[in-house]
């Protein structure tokens, strides 16, 4: 095949080896790592108020459920390091926010839970200050949801 | 180059205990410099990953007010001694990293 350097054909050849390029690239990623699923929503962790941060995370028509356990300390002395942890009792259960309603930007983090782990996770998280503790579950496609309040003495966030 | 990430796994009947201590500033934005009172730029970790044997268990987006260093523990599924767990982890900068740790013999 004569091939010139600008010929239809050469540039058929050339953008058909790039997309081959893309897909072998994409491919090999895939094999070497799953690929991510979690889109890091910018416009919820940037909120500032409480309700429109749970809002713009997607939840919807929460009921407040027993079959959330927080644990946390009622009295926290160091607000940069507030421990955490969330059991849901819930059957299905795939996801697990936490909010802190008076940080400055209230949406902490999202647990998606896959079928192979425990509905349950522990962290530390930082709380401005004294502050109810939300955590929302997302089970069977509707959401759940319960509170904890946590007296912070030093605040955490500028820490 | 990120430093490690510590992960301590403890089986229990077929549930693998999870422990990760990753070393990361998770700097806020609004804390200064003591030295010249210069803030200290936003760097934190924004996603989170775990698989077990390969396949995905979890994935978290973390905001800023997740702890420096953040700490997590997580029960593991399905668990056998031999199997494989991996975290990674990207933050806001783009830099990323990844350890894996084998489950150990029941307890």
């Amino acid at each position: 095949m004569q091939v010139t350097p600008h010929s239809p054909k050469r540039r058929a050849l050339v953008s058909g080896l790039a997309r081959l390029g893309i897909w072998v690239g994409a491919g090999t990623l895939s094999l070497l790592r799953p690929l991510w699923a979690v889109v890091w929503n910018q416009a919820a962790f940037e909120t500032m108020k409480i309700d429109a941060a749970i809002q713009a995370a997607g939840i919807r028509q929460a009921q407040l459920s027993d079959d959330i356990l927080i644990n946390a300390p009622e009295i926290a002395e160091n607000g940069a390091q507030v421990p955490i942890d969330v059991t849901s009792r819930i059957p299905g259960t795939e996801h697990i926010y936490i909010f802190a309603d008076k940080n400055v930007q209230p949406y902490v983090a999202d647990f998606v839970i896959g079928k192979g782990l425990e509905p349950y996770v522990a962290t530390r998280i930082k709380m401005g200050e004294t502050s109810p503790l939300r955590v929302y579950v997302l089970a069977g496609g509707r959401y759940f949801y319960a509170t904890r309040e946590v007296q912070v003495t030093i605040g955490g966030c500028a820490s | 180059m990120p430093e490690p990430i510590r992960i301590k796994v403890r089986l229990d009947g077929d549930v693998a205990d999870v422990r990760a201590l990753i070393s990361h500033p998770m700097e806020t934005g609004l804390r200064k410099d003591p030295a010249n009172g210069q803030a200290i730029a936003l760097h934190f970790i924004k996603t989170v990953m775990i698989t077990h044997n390969g396949v995905v268990v979890m994935e978290a987006q973390w905001a800023q007010a997740m702890s420096r260093n953040p700490y997590l523990n997580v029960r593991v599924r399905n668990a056998n001694p031999g199997d494989e767990i991996e975290i990674s982890w990207v933050d806001n900068r783009g830099e990323s990293n990844a350890a894996k740790a084998k489950v150990p013999a029941r307890a």
